[in-house]
Order: structure tokens, then C-alpha cells, then sequence
């Protein structure tokens, strides 16, 4: 009976979003090819951002909040290749080398900042977001252009300092997504395409019951692939299981000599520049900078995704990034327009797919806590002796 | 190796701050020899441990006397890694397994199998990936050295509490290096044929040349196993002889010794309950203030199962027994703070358990053992501590029209509080110092007054001199025997020093694991009580020791 | 002496009130004028000190710092909204009581000057009891997962605010001032408050000194409205609730074996906490004029958390003193930021230090070590 309710409770979050899914892309009317293009182009633009949340939970330090430091370092990157005018891969290559050095500057502070809030991390790590992103704010706001060298009209404000609202990426734009051309056709789609492209050549393949064309960022999937088996092979290496004792036990770690201070850092740390190249990974896919927002989503959606996927906040999987990235996105882009038909109004829509992503993260946090003091009490009533059970 | 021992202590002692808790220990051991330490709590054996394995509580309180050899060679370990290093290992009492991960995930934490990598050359040995094969190969040659069969794959979790010890076992063994093991209480939480399999596996370890210290308070276990006994008491070491020399009975004696100094100082209130060996007889006349049968509570480390035993109006009733056995359980119980069973009546009527209001409105208070998790408000001032129970249970200090709008009245708790500091010479600065800012003794006399405020029928006091210094024992306690005589009131205090129960109660009832395993005046000889507290109730004076 | 001083404070406090002071002293060298930005801090207090309150009842009972604030202000916002809702209808009921018992001076007073305040409190007695049930479940809920509080009120905040986006859409709205003009339906993202209760408070008994050489506004009534509220919460503190509430947090075990209900006490806490939240947004209102709707809520606990933080709470001790230092210094910082560093520098940097000055202060109260065994 127990094992059931735990199975169910386990998997009511995917579950929900299924059944909501399946009611709401009825109503949408969106064909099924229109449909798996947007969440190829989704999986492509947020799972590598999703996939740098799993080694803190690992860690045992719970959802990383402070996965948006990683996405300021990586903006700060893009910032200044647009500056020098780099384009291309070697573009998205440069932001990530200077977008690195600030991660790993800012993941060893939020690493020592979460050291001296144990049993607190999330909402110290939450926080810290904001504090950071008031200095971020000063310094692209105030220090760009005046302290830092931003030479590029087009960047600033028209005052002479402090960074435009919105950059344009134009010069790096879906350059890894494009980067080889892959394209699945249903059988008539075939000679337009081939026209876009300019006649470049890229991979094509033909599905007999596809109706129209879907086009796959098959360079971005395959980074992210990539990365995916570096977590695969990163749990199976001793630091993985030093990481694994420490989540669950930090004093039985500590006592086997595992340096638990230092090893919860490095989880930070790898967190947060994992972090800084999927938020550049994600802006070359939407090809605009929103200099003072774009960082502020990235982490609730990110959070939001990984737990519809059916993580959890001390267990999560590549499984989970995956299985979330799809049903979060999936009603993403049905909710507006199931919520126009239905009712009438698309606001509604737009609405309720922000307050499934905060409702989901309530329950997510809401269902951990409760189950850990169950679990605590089992725990107590375990050591009752025989007698105890009457 | 040949000439020296593996391990020499001497002339090893320890104090803490001015209290003196080891003096002058001095022992060998060699290869291959399994040695059993007994003593009572208190009697020295964690501290002399502590200083084994290089404890930073050790050093942090001025370091230790005396001088520690291995092969001959002065050592002086800081940290337990230096003491792993040297190939001393060591099995806590409390678990210390990662309940997620496999037997050989736990027995062989940080010291995995790794694969050679070329990465490490870059990074750290840290990014080598491991070896399962070989570390499930690690396991099960350990696991095996003690003869018993656990898969290297199971969860830790899942296992049955006697295959954790088990694995925590193996944990030590594994280590190539381990030439001397230190085994605390290991069997406590194993079962009679566990125990049995532990004591062939130790054997069979001790004969590969490993050393083995055993410490259990199963004396007969120890008998079995052990090839030398040695005994500490208040610091010092009584006995070292070998085993075949003592009986459990003599251990025991050993173990609490004192009977000396005993005989003089009878305790003053013997007339009260003047012949308390006929106890069952007399309840029939007076009605006892607390009546427990089959009482069970599930206190952490701490349960106990079916405890039955009544005290009389006016007595002061001891309750003692090791760490672990259960006897704090029982007060706890009784005042609804753990889950509990049974019948309890006080003056013959019933006390719903559970519920800490329903056991202070029968006029009961309690001082817990856990002084500063429990006892204190050690953020707020001392008259709130002092009042705080008196004011919600029992509507006093005080303002207003109950149940509508009730303000406290500050001036009425400082009174009281100040009173309280002057009664029992409390050292504070005034009634609005903090609690947490007070001394161990003052903060007990905090708790005590407490207590007294609620003007208790009976009072239940657990470990009423834990952590505090001589000068203080000896005030609180005659404090409780003046209160006692002064009100009538009944006083049931739970201790593990058993001299001090000795010299305060009428009888004394003695737990062990988790059962009452008698109750006896306290003017019989302390190793009457060391044999009950040894689980060693005589078979042929039977009659006598249950109660 | 001066160390115990800076010790008792604590050193981010003293900076930021030294901070407040050079912007004080510096303030008329750069053209702004004292007493205008006085005014201005005063009034942002009496806005903010009632939501500022709301903190301390969770934090006495050991629930922490209320993120969860939102919810509270939603209640307040359906408070407000249903009494402009039903304004007239309240006003009608009430003249027809005057002319029931024939008294037609009363009748006048309801239909003039009692106009407003009557709104004003209608407003208050609406969401008071909205706040007292959601506040119950809130509290309900937090019992429940003890040790992680701070974390899933703040979501409960989010959610709550976000799940009232659609109801504000959707509930059946009419008055014509609050509703979307095109659609005759769903609220509007700001509703005015003007002729209905603006500045009933604000306005009550202010010093409103207008010369030449000095410009000051007091906005007496609302101070003491503040001030009323101040008092009942720090009356109910000394109550026996009110202690055994503190002790729950001091020490729950301690609390329990003492006989106290714990999850009882923390369940009032809350409860309290949201109904005071309610008010403070109500009177923030009449203050500012507008009702915002929608996301408006959405970030509003932050400021809160953060000056009574600023006070010197910790998370798990605060008092009244905190709450009037705290909104003082917070509120001072972000008047006179605009005013004198844009003066300066010519930049509007009040936003930028917002953020970093109440998310690294309550940064500061979450990394502080609990002191050691105490």
C-alpha cells in the first residue's frame, strides 16, 4: 500500500503535466510537425542549462538558485565579443573563455557563502541571485563604457556609458544550431529548403508520413550528448562518489576524510560554469541579449523543468532534464493558444503556464520537506524496539 | 617488533579543566591479543580513547599526560587520520555508514579502486573513475574474514541492523594496515547468534595477528573472548590480569568498587521507607504516588520495553543503569515528551501519555537530562525560564481575565525569579541575563528552580549533576533532599553515576536494555547494583533482585 | 564600550546607517533639500512599517523570515478591489440604518466626510478575514515542512501571486473604475483610488508646513496608525500567547515539554504574519494611490524581509524596535539615493543599490553563524 502511494507521489508531477498535455494540444490545433520542431528548438536552447543543475543535487546541496551567477558570467562573455565584433564559432568559443574565469570566480564565492548556510543552501543560493545581479547590474549599467572599455556605439546607451537593454547576437546567431544543417523532410518538402540554404549543403533525410519540414540543431544536440556522457563518466569518478557521500551523509564524509568543504565548492563551482556556457548556448539560439532579464528566467525555468521532469530536490537524472525540457516546453507552447480557444483570452494562457511554474517548484519543495520529516520519523520509529510495535 | 609491544601506554592521564578523569594508565598489547576494557560510564574509557585516536577535543583542552608507544616508537597523534595512518582502527558505538550506498561503496569509502587515468596527471586523483569490480572483490574478501556472508552489492539501508556492525567491521579490516582494533560495544545492537558470529570472527582476526581492544559492558562476552581484563574506575586502572582469573561477578565488583567507603554514610531518609526490601507488601497500606506498568517509550538510543514499578508518597526513588539501556526513557516517557505505552497512575489515578500538559496537570515537573535542548530557553532571560512553565500550565504570573486576554506580569516573574537566585545562590548578574550565558551548575539550578516554581507533587529529575563541577553536585543534591524533606515531596531522579543515587535515595531501581532488571535498597552493596546493571541478575538469589 | 556597541549592531547596520547619514549631510551640497526628502522618508515609512510588521510574529515563532508576504497582500488587494467593488452598496446599507433609526445627521456623515474612511475600514474588515483563513492553511502547510520554510513561502508567494493573475482576470468584476474599459471584464493592472480612500490616513491631522524656506509634510495619521498597529503587536507579544509564541521559537522542545502547542503557536504566527501583511498593503495603498494588481506583489516581501533585517533582527529574534529602525534606514536609503547620488553622478543608481543593499543584508542574516551552543 505504502509502495504504491510512494510510486504516485513519486511520478504525480510528470503525470499531471502529461494529462494536461494531452488536453491541451487537441486544443491548440497545432500540427504534430509544428510541434516537434519547437521542441527540438527548445531542447537544443535549454537542456545544457537544465543538465549544469544535476551536480549540486547530487551534492546534496539541492536546487542551485545560483545557477544564474554562471548566466551573468556568460553574458558578461557575449557582451564583449559583440564589442570586439567576433563572430561565428570563434565567437561563441572567445565568450566562453572569458565567460569562464568569472564563473569560476563567482561559484568559488557562492560556494563559500553556501558552506556557512548548511541545511539553507536554496534560499541562501536564492538570494545570493539577487545580490549578484544588483552587481552585475552596476556593472553593466554603470562601469561598461566608463571603467570597463566598451567601445561600440551600437552597445551602449545613448548617454556614453552603461549597456543597451537588448543586444543584438546577429553575429553568433543559431551558429551552433546551423552549424551542420540538418533537415528532415516529409517527400514534397524537399526543394524548398534547398533554396533557403543558399544552396549550402547539409544533411537531409525524408520521413514518409511527415507532412512539411523540420529542421535539427543536430551540432547543439550533439554538445549536449557530449555532455551528457561527461555526467555519465563524472559519476563514476571518484569525486562523483565523494559528491554522492556527501549528499548523503556530510558527517559520515567527513569522518571517512573526504574534504566536504572543498568538494561542495567544486560542485558549485562546475555548476556555475556549466551554467555560463548554457546560458551562452541559449542566447545564440534566441540571437537577442536582454542585458537585465535574460538571467532572471533562465534559472526559475530551468528549476521548473527539471522538477516536471520528475526530479526531485535531492535526486535527479539525465532522464529528468530530458523527460522535463519536453513536457515543460510542450505546454509552453500549447498553453497560450489551448488557453485563447478555450476561454477565449491568450493573457490566460500566458498566465497560467507562469503560475504552473512557480506552483510546481512550491510542490516540488513542499513534497521534499515533507517526505524528508517522514522519512525522519521512520526513522526514529525504526530504533522502537519489538515491544514498541503493540 | 619483536621486543617492543605493538602499543605501550604510560603513566597516561587527562584533565579537564581542573577535573582530573584519567591518572596514570599504563598498559601493553601485543599482536594478536584481544583485551577487554570494562568500566562504568564515567570512568574513563572515551577520554582514554580519545587520546588513542588523536581527538581535536583532546588537544583544544591542554593535550594529555604520559606518552604513548608504538613498536616502541613516541607518538603523539592531532588528528584520527594519524591514528589511521598508524594502523590503529576503530568501531564507534553510533553507525557511521552512508545508508545509500553499497556494502563495498561503504567499506571501502575514500580509499576506492580507481582505474588509471591520464586525466589525473591534469587534475587530481579525484577525476579517476573506480574500479567496481575490484572493490566488490575488496568487500567480499573482508566480509568473508569475518565469516558471515553479505553481498557486496546490498543497501547499506536496507540491511538488518546486526550486518551494518558487520560492515562497519569490515571497514576497519580492509585497511592493509590495521594491526590493533578498537571495538566499542559492538554487540549491543546484535542479536545472541549475531554476537556469537562476531565473537568466532574476532577470534579468527586476532589469530592473523591483528590486536583487538573489546569494550562491553556483556561481561560474559567479555569473559569468553577476551584473553585480558582490564578494569577502570574514576580514571584508574584497577585490574589487569587475565581472564581465566576473574569472575563476572568480580569484574563487576571491580568495575564499582568502593564498598569501603560506602558502609559510613547511610542515606539520612532510610526512616521514611524504613524496610524497603518488603516494598510489595507495603503498598498494600499506602497508596503509591506513581504506579507504572508495562510502560514502553521510544526514545531514540534510549527505548525501553515493558518497565513496571511503583514509588511511594515521599520517597526518593533512583533510577540508574548504563548509557544506551534506557533508563532516561522512562521519566521522558512518563511526562509525554516520546512516545509512549502502558499504564501510569499517580496517586492512583491514570495519566494520559503523550501529552506533556496532562502529566503538569497532575503536578509533576520534570528537569531534563538535555539541559540546553530541552531544559532552556538559552536566549531568553532567566525569569522567563524560571516562570515559563508555571505561567502556561498553571495560569500564574499573570494578568487579566483568563481565556480572553491574559498579559504576563513581568514584575511578579522577576520577583519570583530573584527569590529562586537568592534560594539557591544562582551566579547571575539578575533575573533578565540569559540563560545561555550562565554556567553548566547555575544553568541546572535554572532548571531545577523551574521545577520548584511548579510546586510539584513529584518531581522527575534526569541526570541532575551531568556536566557540572563537584561544588555544584553536592548543592544540588542536598538541595533535592532538603526539598524533599521540607514538602513531602516525591523525587524520582534517573542518573548514571550510581554512588550519587546511592547517596541520596531510598531504593534504586537499575535498567538494562531496556527492562528493569531490579530494584534494590540503596543501602545494598554497589556491586549488587554493578551486577544488575552488567546483566548479571544471580540465578540463585533471583527472589531477591526482581522486584 | 564602542566595540560592545558595534558588536550589539552589527558592522553592515553601521554602514548603512553612517551611509544614510553622509547622504544626509551631503544632501543640501548638491541641491537637494533636507526637509523635502524627510518628508519623503517619513511617508515611505508610515507606507512600508505595517508590512514591515508583518515579519515579526513568523520570526518570534521560529517560521523565519516571511517570504511567503504575497499572500498576505492578496488578501489586502481583495480587500481593497471588493470595497470599491461595493461602495456604494456599503454606503447605501449604512445611510438606510441612519434613516432607520432616523438620525439623518449620521445619514449625512456616511454620504460625506465618513465617505471615505468608511471605505478605508471596509477595506480592512474585508480582507482581515480572507487573510485570517488563507493564513491558516499557509500556516498549516509550514508546519508541516519545519526546517524549510523560508524557501517554499517564498514559492507559495510566487504561485499565490501568479495564480491570482488569473483570477483577477476572471472573477466577475463590474465597477467601472477597475475593469478593462474594451472589455467590460478582468481587472486592470492599476486601479486608482481616488474618491475612495486616498490619503484617509496620510492626510488625517498632517503637518503640512508650506513656506518659503521649509517644505514638510507629516503624515500624521498615518504614523499613528502605524503606531496603533505597533502597539497591539507588541501587547500581544506580552500576552500569554504572545510568549509562549516567542518560546516556540526560542526552543520548541523546550516550548513542548513546558506544555505548549507548538504547531497551535505557529499556526497564530502565521496567521498573524498574512492579516498584518493585508493591512500593510492596504495602507500602502492609500498612500500611493493605486492599487497595482497582477505581478505587483510578486517582489514586494523582499523589501520587507530586508529592513527588518536592517533593523537588527536576526532570523529568529525581532522586535518592534527593529521594524521602526529598520524601515527608517531602508526606506531613508532609498529616498535619498535617487535624489543625492543622481544629483551627482546624474544617474538613477537607486534601483542598482536597492538590490544590493536588501539582498546582501538578508545574504548577511542567513550566512551569520548561530552562535555556538546557545
Amino acid at each position: 500500500m505504502r509502495k504504491i502511494f510512494d510510486i504516485i507521489a513519486n511520478n504525480a508531477v510528470p503525470a499531471v503535466f502529461i494529462i494536461i498535455s494531452a488536453f491541451a494540444i487537441p486544443l491548440s490545433g497545432y500540427s504534430a510537425s509544428y510541434l516537434v520542431q519547437e521542441l527540438l528548438t527548445r531542447i537544443g536552447r535549454n537542456s545544457f542549462l537544465i543538465l549544469s543543475l544535476l551536480i549540486p543535487i547530487m551534492a546534496g546541496m539541492g536546487l542551485n538558485f545560483g545557477m544564474v551567477l554562471g548566466a551573468m558570467a556568460g553574458q558578461i562573455g557575449l557582451l564583449f565579443i559583440c564589442d570586439w565584433g567576433i563572430v561565428g564559432i570563434p565567437g561563441m568559443v572567445l565568450a566562453c573563455l572569458i565567460g569562464t574565469p568569472i564563473a569560476i570566480v563567482l561559484g568559488i564565492f557562492c560556494g563559500h557563502v553556501l558552506n556557512r548556510a548548511k541545511g539553507r543552501e536554496m534560499v541562501t543560493s536564492y538570494i545570493l541571485g539577487f545580490f549578484i545581479n544588483g552587481v552585475y547590474q552596476m556593472t553593466v549599467l554603470y562601469l561598461m563604457g566608463w571603467i570597463i572599455p566598451i567601445t561600440n556605439p551600437t552597445l551602449l546607451l545613448s548617454r556614453g556609458y552603461g549597456v543597451r537593454n537588448a543586444v543584438s547576437l546577429l553575429g553568433i546567431r543559431g551558429i551552433l544550431d546551423n552549424l551542420i544543417p540538418t533537415i528532415i523532410t516529409g517527400t514534397q518538402g524537399t526543394a524548398q529548403f534547398v533554396n533557403i540554404n543558399g544552396g549550402k549543403s547539409f544533411i537531409m533525410m525524408q520521413l514518409p508520413f511527415l507532412e512539411g519540414s523540420i529542421r535539427i540543431p543536430l551540432a547543439t544536440l550533439i554538445v549536449i550528448a557530449l555532455f551528457c556522457i561527461f555526467i555519465v563518466w563524472f559519476r563514476k569518478t571518484k569525486l562523483g562518489q565523494d559528491m554522492r557521500a556527501i549528499g548523503q551523509s556530510q558527517s559520515v564524509a567527513d569522518s571517512a576524510g573526504i574534504p566536504v568543504n572543498r568538494t561542495r565548492i567544486i560542485a558549485i563551482v562546475i555548476s556555475t560554469v556549466l551554467a555560463c556556457y548554457g546560458q551562452i548556448i541559449y542566447l545564440q539560439n534566441m540571437g537577442t541579449l536582454n542585458t537585465y532579464n535574460s538571467h532572471d528566467q533562465a534559472g526559475m525555468f530551468s528549476i521548473a523543468a527539471l522538477l516536471i521532469g520528475g526530479a526531485s530536490v535531492s535526486k535527479a537524472t539525465i532522464a529528468n532534464v530530458f523527460a522535463g525540457v519536453i513536457l515543460f516546453h510542450l505546454m509552453f507552447i500549447v498553453a497560450p493558444v489551448a488557453g485563447k480557444n478555450l476561454i477565449g483570452d491568450a493573457q490566460i494562457g500566458e498566465y497560467f503556464r507562469v503560475f504552473v511554474s512557480y506552483g510546481i517548484i512550491a510542490i516540488a519543495l513542499v513534497l521534499h520537506a515533507w517526505r524528508r520529516n517522514r522519512e525522519r520519523e521512520a526513522a526514529r520509529r525504526s530504533l522502537r524496539g519489538n515491544k514498541g510495535d503493540e | 617488533m619483536g621486543n617492543n609491544p605493538l602499543l605501550r601506554l604510560e603513566h597516561i592521564g587527562k584533565e579537564y579543566y581542573g577535573n582530573r578523569v584519567l591518572s596514570d594508565i599504563s598498559f601493553d598489547i601485543n599482536a594478536g591479543e584481544i583485551i577487554g576494557l570494562v568500566g562504568e560510564n564515567g570512568a574513563g574509557k572515551s577520554t582514554l580513547l580519545n587520546i588513542l585516536f588523536g581527538m581535536p577535543v583532546i588537544a583544544s583542552t591542554g593535550g594529555y599526560e604520559g606518552s604513548i608507544q608504538i613498536d616502541g616508537r613516541k607518538v603523539s597523534f592531532t588528528s584520527p587520520n594519524q591514528a589511521l595512518a598508524h594502523g590503529i582502527g576503530m568501531v564507534h558505538q553510533e553507525f557511521s555508514l552512508i545508508p545509500g550506498f553499497t556494502a563495498a561503496e561503504n567499506i571501502l569509502l575514500n580509499r576506492e579502486v580507481l582505474n588509471a587515468s591520464s586525466m589525473r596527471y591534469i587534475f587530481s586523483e579525484r577525476v579517476s573513475t573506480l574500479d567496481r569490480e575490484a572493490m566488490n572483490g575488496r568487500a567480499r574478501s573482508a566480509i568473508h574474514t569475518l565469516g558471515v556472508n553479505i553481498s557486496p552489492d546490498m543497501i547499506v539501508s536496507e540491511m538488518p541492523v546486526g550486518y551494518k556492525q558487520f560492515i562497519e567491521i569490515a571497514r576497519e579490516i580492509d585497511r592493509k594496515n590495521t594491526r590493533l582494533l578498537f571495538l566499542d560495544e559492538p554487540t549491543a545492537v546484535l542479536a545472541e547468534s549475531e554476537a556469537e558470529i562476531l565473537i568466532t570472527a574476532l577470534k579468527k582476526l586476532a589469530a592473523s595477528g591483528i590486536a583487538i581492544v573489546f569494550i562491553s559492558h556483556r561481561l560474559s562476552e567479555v569473559k569468553e573472548l577476551c584473553g585480558r581484563i582490564l578494569v577502570l574506575r574514576d580514571g584508574r586502572l584497577i585490574t589487569d590480569q587475565p581472564s581465566y582469573t576473574l569472575s563476572t561477578r568480580q569484574i563487576a565488583s571491580l568495575m564499582v568498587g568502593r564498598e569501603s567507603v560506602r558502609r559510613e554514610e547511610t542515606p539520612e531518609v532510610t526512616e521514611t521507607v524504613s524496610t524497603e526490601t518488603d516494598a510489595p507488601k507495603k503498598k498494600k497500606k499506602i497508596r503509591p504516588a506513581l504506579k507504572v506498568e508495562h510502560l514502553w517509550v521510544d526514545m531514540p538510543g534510549e527505548t525501553v520495553r515493558d518497565v513496571s514499578f511503583e514509588v511511594m508518597k515521599g520517597e526518593i526513588f533512583g533510577i540508574g543503569g548504563l548509557a544506551g539501556h534506557g533508563k532516561l526513557a522512562i521519566p521522558n516517557g512518563i511526562m509525554g515528551l516520546y512516545p509512549a505505552g502502558g499504564t501510569v497512575k499517580t496517586f492512583g489515578k491514570k495519566l494520559t501519555l503523550n501529552k506533556p500538559r496532562a502529566a503538569l496537570g497532575k503536578k509533576m515537573a520534570f528537569v531534563s537530562e538535555d539541559r540546553r535542548g530541552v531544559g532552556l530557553l538559552l536566549d531568553e532571560p532567566l525569569d522567563w525560564n524560571i516562570t515559563f512553565t508555571a505561567m502556561q500550565t498553571q495560569g500564574r504570573f499573570l494578568v487579566g481575565i483568563p481565556y480572553i486576554f491574559q498579559m504576563r506580569n513581568d514584575l511578579a516573574m522577576r520577583k519570583e525569579a530573584r527569590k529562586f537566585i537568592d534560594q539557591l545562590s544562582i551566579k547571575c548578574t539578575g533575573p533578565s541575563q540569559k540563560a545561555g550565558e550562565l554556567s553548566g551548575g547555575n544553568q541546572q539550578k535554572v532548571c531545577l528552580a523551574k521545577a520548584f516554581v511548579l510546586r510539584p507533587d513529584i518531581l522527575l529529575i534526569c541526570e541532575p549533576t551531568r556536566g557540572i563541577d563537584i561544588g555544584a553536585k553536592t548543592l544540588v543534591l542536598d538541595t533535592l533532599k532538603q526539598y524533599n524533606k521540607e514538602n513531602g515531596t516525591t523525587i524520582i531522579i534517573t542518573s548514571s553515576e550510581l554512588e550519587e543515587l546511592r547517596s541520596v535515595c531510598n531504593r534504586i531501581a537499575i535498567v538494562d536494555e531496556g527492562k528493569i532488571a531490579g530494584i534494590l535498597p540503596a543501602s545494598n552493596p554497589a556491586e549488587d547494583f554493578g551486577m544488575l546493571m552488567m546483566g548479571q541478575v544471580r540465578n540463585e538469589e533471583e527472589g531477591e533482585f526482581s522486584a | 564600550m564602542i566595540k560592545k556597541f558595534i558588536e550589539n549592531a552589527g558592522w553592515p547596520r553601521i554602514i548603512i546607517a553612517l551611509f544614510l547619514l553622509a547622504l544626509f549631510v551631503a544632501a543640501p551640497f548638491v541641491g537637494v533639500r533636507v526637509d523635502t526628502s524627510l518628508s519623503n522618508t517619513l511617508v515611505r515609512f508610515g507606507m512600508n512599517g505595517v508590512m514591515v510588521l508583518a515579519m515579526i510574529p513568523m520570526v518570534q515563532a521560529g517560521c523565519g523570515l516571511n517570504f511567503g508576504l504575497p499572500l498576505g497582500i492578496i488578501a489586502g488587494l481583495l480587500g481593497a478591489t471588493l470595497s470599491i467593488e461595493w461602495n456604494s452598496e456599503i454606503l447605501a446599507k449604512l445611510s438606510e440604518l441612519g434613516t432607520l433609526y432616523k438620525i439623518s445627521w449620521l445619514n449625512d456623515l456616511f454620504l460625506t466626510t465618513w465617505r471615505e474612511p468608511i471605505g478605508f475600514a471596509s477595506a480592512i474588515i474585508i480582507a482581515v478575514p480572507i487573510a485570517a483563513i488563507l493564513g491558516w492553511f499557509y500556516g498549516k502547510l509550514l508546519n508541516r515542512v519545519k526546517g524549510d520554510e523560508m524557501m517554499i513561502a517564498t514559492y507559495v508567494g510566487f504561485s499565490s501571486v501568479s495564480f491570482m493573475c488569473i483570477a483577477w482576470l476572471l472573477l466577475p468584476y463590474k465597477h467601472p473604475t477597475m475593469v478593462w474599459g474594451y472589455a467590460g471584464k478582468g481587472l486592470r493592472t492599476t486601479i486608482s483610488v481616488e474618491g475612495y480612500w486616498l490619503h484617509v490616513l496620510s492626510d488625517a491631522l498632517a503637518l503640512d508646513i508650506n513656506t518659503e524656506n521649509i517644505h514638510l509634510y507629516v503624515p500624521t495619521g498615518m504614523l499613528i496608525f502605524f503606531a496603533f498597529v505597533a502597539l497591539i503587536v507588541w501587547i500581544f507579544m506580552k500576552t500569554k500567547t504572545g510568549t509562549a509564541m516567542t518560546a516556540v521559537g526560542s526552543n520548541p522542545e523546550f516550548a513542548r515539554a513546558s506544555g505548549v502547542n507548538v504547531d497551535r503557536m505557529r499556526t497564530i504566527a502565521v496567521m498573524m504574519s498574512t492579516i498584518l501583511g493585508a493591512v500593510g498593503i492596504i495602507v500602502y495603498e492609500q498612500s500611493f494611490g493605486f492599487i497595482q494588481l497582477y505581478m505587483g506583489p510578486f517582489y514586494m516581501a523582499l523589501p520587507a524581509v530586508a529592513s527588518i533585517l536592517l533593523g537588527g533582527a536576526s532570523v529568529n529574534k525581532a522586535g518592534i524596535l527593529n521594524v521602526i529602525v529598520g524601515t527608517f534606514l531602508f526606506q531613508g536609503i532609498l529616498t535619498m539615493t535617487p535624489s543625492v547620488i543622481n544629483s551627482y553622478l546624474q544617474t538613477d543608481m537607486s534601483e542598482v543599490i536597492r538590490l544590493i543593499v536588501s539582498n546582501g543584508m538578508i545574504l548577511y542574516a542567513l550566512t551569520r553563524k548561530v552562535r555556538a551552543g546557545r
